[in-house]
């Protein structure tokens, strides 16, 4: 058995553990994949946290979904799900070598997630905060939802609330996360580091990506379309 | 495996005394080129440091709970400093010291070597994992210093989310931080092993330390980050005011407790898996046998990694589940001993007529199967809906756990040590004094837990810091104990650190054992592992039962 020393001068981009660029990929990709299933089992905690709940307070889910823009929620997602598409064009285009438009398509893919987070922030969240829709003891809707006050069980509503603002705001730290991922993967990018020789970054980045958007495809309707 | 048969004449390469020049200890010596080192067995060392020490402040917290047990008053502490101390007690040992124990210490060190790899799949997040834990460390320091935590290891609500004043958000966060440690660390040996094998290294030619941490690590990615959501949860609660676990707030405790042991119970099987894993090459090695049954070993690994996630439930008899769940988690849990018992039977096979050699790692891997035994046994008593009842937050309980993760995981991590430590350092200890110590350990243990297992059987209930005077002659023979374990939890960091100034050089193979890390491998191996990728062509243990070994 030689040693694989003498191949290693061909390809840069192969880190010294490994003996091939294939095995190097396979690697990176089944890790990618394994992240992705402790990301489902994190989301899943409090996805089981919400079902529990939706189950047995009904009513209060009802009476908190009816307050939620379905407007701004279903933009949201078209959005997101545009953000999506740009991605994986980003993916096709590194794959194919045309490094320009894929610089372009991680840039469309980082505006439109910022437009989510912020139409989230600004139509979303900070009304609600305004109007005293913060679970615990600021609670204390008003104004627009007003109405909301007269709900026999304002507990429950809370806790609506409450699971409302943790999963969308820790869907919402994902795609952070993203943005401090992408913003280094463009500038990489335009100096023309990626190409179809290396291209696992911007693959798995986009596993990413779709799982983010996926988690978001399951929150909409568990919020905004509870009948 | 119908190739497995090709082992018959494996030539044993000559005993090689010399150590190499260039090692991976001593080819740099700065201090960037360990902090910043990306090498496994650095961080192995890394990581044997730091769980040392966590283990050291573990041990503390215990040295003084038992101090104040030793009267039936509670005239040591008051019962809130009480709290505090079996509470830290618990957190700096399972998330500190056993769940990162044998996966991030022996598991780093020898799963490249083990498979023939240069190193793990992703160097970069094995160094970053490390850094994870130190993070962790610092808080849980912190929170220790500025207020502790006094609601139990468990964070149960309604307690961590409403009646305690200390830390709770805090120790949350660190609970948290920590666990990504063990995600990533995890996810980095399911790659290798699935990626990274050498040629000719089949699935059921790996050592079968190799089989025990794939299964671990499918349970650190699954289970952790469960637990990482759920302790959120609660923290977050604490802080806003809202109940989703808080009855008062109405939420709901059960809530909590099953999201809790949807992972902590198979976080238990992340500390003792491992351990058998190690065991499983000592026996082999000093029985200068082949393992007995070895799919049935590596099978039972993943069998228990499976259906430990399915048995949760045996924490909550009483906490008011429904009683059908019980019965179905009642049921589960005699399953899950089925893996394990078949794991000592296959040992206990291995030994038979097998040329035993009492090595120290063997002293230590033989008390690994008797108290395991004890504590897998007195496991299924607890797993009895009916007989729990009684049982339930009894000293019965500490004593069963101690026995599983004291008498199996750190009787197994001390095996591993020492079967290893010649490998990592290149060094020899001093055998009498390491088998004395072995003993010495295994009696102190005993004499520890044994009697809370009386204890508990008669009542007394765990977490308080008195209790009624019929139960002090137990009380006193446990602190006696506790104070026989410390001495011989003490006594080998003297002999390891003296071994690396005047040990004996321990060669490339000083148990003539069979294995990569031994047969090809230089001690300490070279920073690159091996000169050149093994080709394997064997199955794993190919003893033949005739070498024989002095030591």
């Amino acid at each position: 058995m030689s040693s694989a020393a003498d191949t290693h001068e061909h390809n840069p981009h192969l880190a010294h553990h490994f003996e091939t660029i294939e095995q190097q990929e396979e690697a990176q990709s089944m890790g990618m994949w394994l992240f992705l299933a402790q990301e489902f089992m994190f989301f899943g905690g409090l996805f089981c946290a919400y079902a529990v709940w939706r189950f047995t307070y009904h009513d209060a889910w009802f009476e908190g979904s009816s307050h939620l823009s379905t407007f701004w929620g279903g933009l949201n997602t078209i959005v997101l799900l545009l953000s999506s598409y740009t991605m994986a064009m980003g993916v096709y285009y590194c794959q194919i070598g045309d490094t320009k438009r894929l610089t372009n398509r991680l840039i469309m893919t980082l505006g439109l997630g910022i437009v989510f987070v912020a139409v989230k922030l600004q139509f979303e969240w900070f009304p609600k905060f305004h109007d005293g829709v913060v679970p615990g003891q600021w609670w204390g809707p008003a104004g627009h939802y007003a109405d909301m006050a007269a709900f026999p069980e304002q507990g429950h509503l809370q806790l609506f609330y409450f699971l409302y603002y943790v999963m969308t705001g820790m869907h919402a730290f994902h795609m952070l996360i993203g943005f401090g991922i992408l913003i280094p993967l463009i500038v990489m990018s335009a100096m023309g580091k990626f190409g179809p020789q290396r291209f696992m970054a911007i693959l798995n980045f986009g596993l990413y990506w779709h799982f983010v958007d996926i988690v978001w495809v399951f929150l909409f309707p568990m919020f905004y379309l509870v009948t | 495996m119908a190739n497995a048969t090709t082992t018959d004449h494996i030539d044993i390469p000559e005993r090689d005394y010399a150590a190499p020049a260039v090692h991976y200890l001593n080819w740099q010596y700065t201090a960037s080129s360990w902090l910043l080192t990306l090498d496994h067995k650095r961080i192995a060392i890394l990581y044997l440091i730091t769980i040392s020490i966590f283990f050291m402040v573990g041990g503390l917290f215990a040295t003084i709970f038992r101090m104040e047990l030793l009267t039936p008053e509670g005239d040591l502490l008051n019962a809130d400093t009480y709290n505090k101390m079996f509470t830290l007690h618990g957190v700096v040992m399972i998330f500190f010291f056993l769940i990162p124990s044998i996966p991030a210490v022996l598991g780093n060190f020898l799963l490249p070597l083990m498979i023939g790899a240069k190193d793990v799949a992703f160097p970069r997040l094995n160094l970053f994992s490390w850094y994870i834990l130190i993070i962790g460390g610092t808080m849980a320091v912190t929170l220790t210093v500025t207020g502790g935590l006094d609601t139990g290891w468990t964070f149960y609500s309604p307690l961590s989310t409403h009646f305690a004043n200390t830390n709770v958000f805090l120790a949350a966060l660190t609970v948290f931080v920590t666990g990504f440690s063990s995600i990533l660390t995890g996810l980095n040996f399911l790659v290798t092993i699935h990626k990274m094998r050498a040629p000719g290294l089949t699935w059921f030619r790996l050592p079968l330390f190799i089989w025990a941490i794939y299964a671990t690590s499918i349970i650190q990615i699954l289970g952790t980050p469960v637990v990482a959501i759920t302790i959120l949860l609660a923290g977050i609660e604490r802080v806003w005011g809202v109940g989703i676990f808080d009855p008062y707030l109405g939420g709901d405790p059960v809530l909590f407790q099953h999201m809790f042991w949807f992972y902590s119970h198979p976080a238990v099987y992340i500390m003792i898996l491992p351990g058998m894993g190690a065991i499983s090459e000592i026996i082999a090695c000093f029985s200068r046998n082949r393992v007995f049954g070895y799919e049935f070993i590596a099978f039972s690994s993943v069998a228990i990694a499976i259906i430990g996630f399915l048995v949760w439930g045996h924490h909550m008899y009483v906490s008011g589940q429904s009683m059908y769940a019980g019965y179905v988690f009642s049921i589960l849990t005699m399953i899950v001993a089925v893996p394990s018992a078949i794991k000592i039977f296959n040992w206990t096979a291995t030994l038979y007529k097998g040329n035993v050699v009492w090595a120290t790692p063997m002293l230590y891997a033989i008390g690994f199967i008797g108290l395991f035994a004890i504590g897998g046994a007195t496991g299924l008593f607890l797993g009895i809906l009916g007989l729990d009842v009684p049982l339930h937050d009894t000293y019965f309980v500490v004593a069963h756990f101690h026995y599983v993760m004291v008498g199996g995981m750190v009787m197994a991590y001390l095996a591993g040590l020492h079967f290893w430590w010649p490998k990592m350092t290149g060094k020899m200890y001093p055998q009498l004094p390491a088998q004395v110590c072995a003993v010495v350990i295994f009696v102190g243990f005993n004499l520890t837990f044994f009697p809370q297992f009386l204890a508990g059987w008669m009542g007394m209930p765990r977490r308080y810091h008195s209790y009624h005077p019929d139960f002090q002659i137990w009380n006193v023979l446990s602190t006696a104990g506790a104070g026989v374990l410390g001495v011989g939890f003490t006594v080998p960091v003297f002999y390891f650190l003296w071994s690396l100034f005047y040990g004996k050089t321990a060669g490339s193979n000083p148990w003539g054992a069979r294995g990569l890390e031994w047969e090809q491998c230089t001690s300490p191996p070279d920073p690159h592992n091996f000169h050149h990728t093994p080709v394997v062509d064997h199955i794993a243990y190919p003893y033949t039962g005739e070498e024989t070994l002095s030591v």
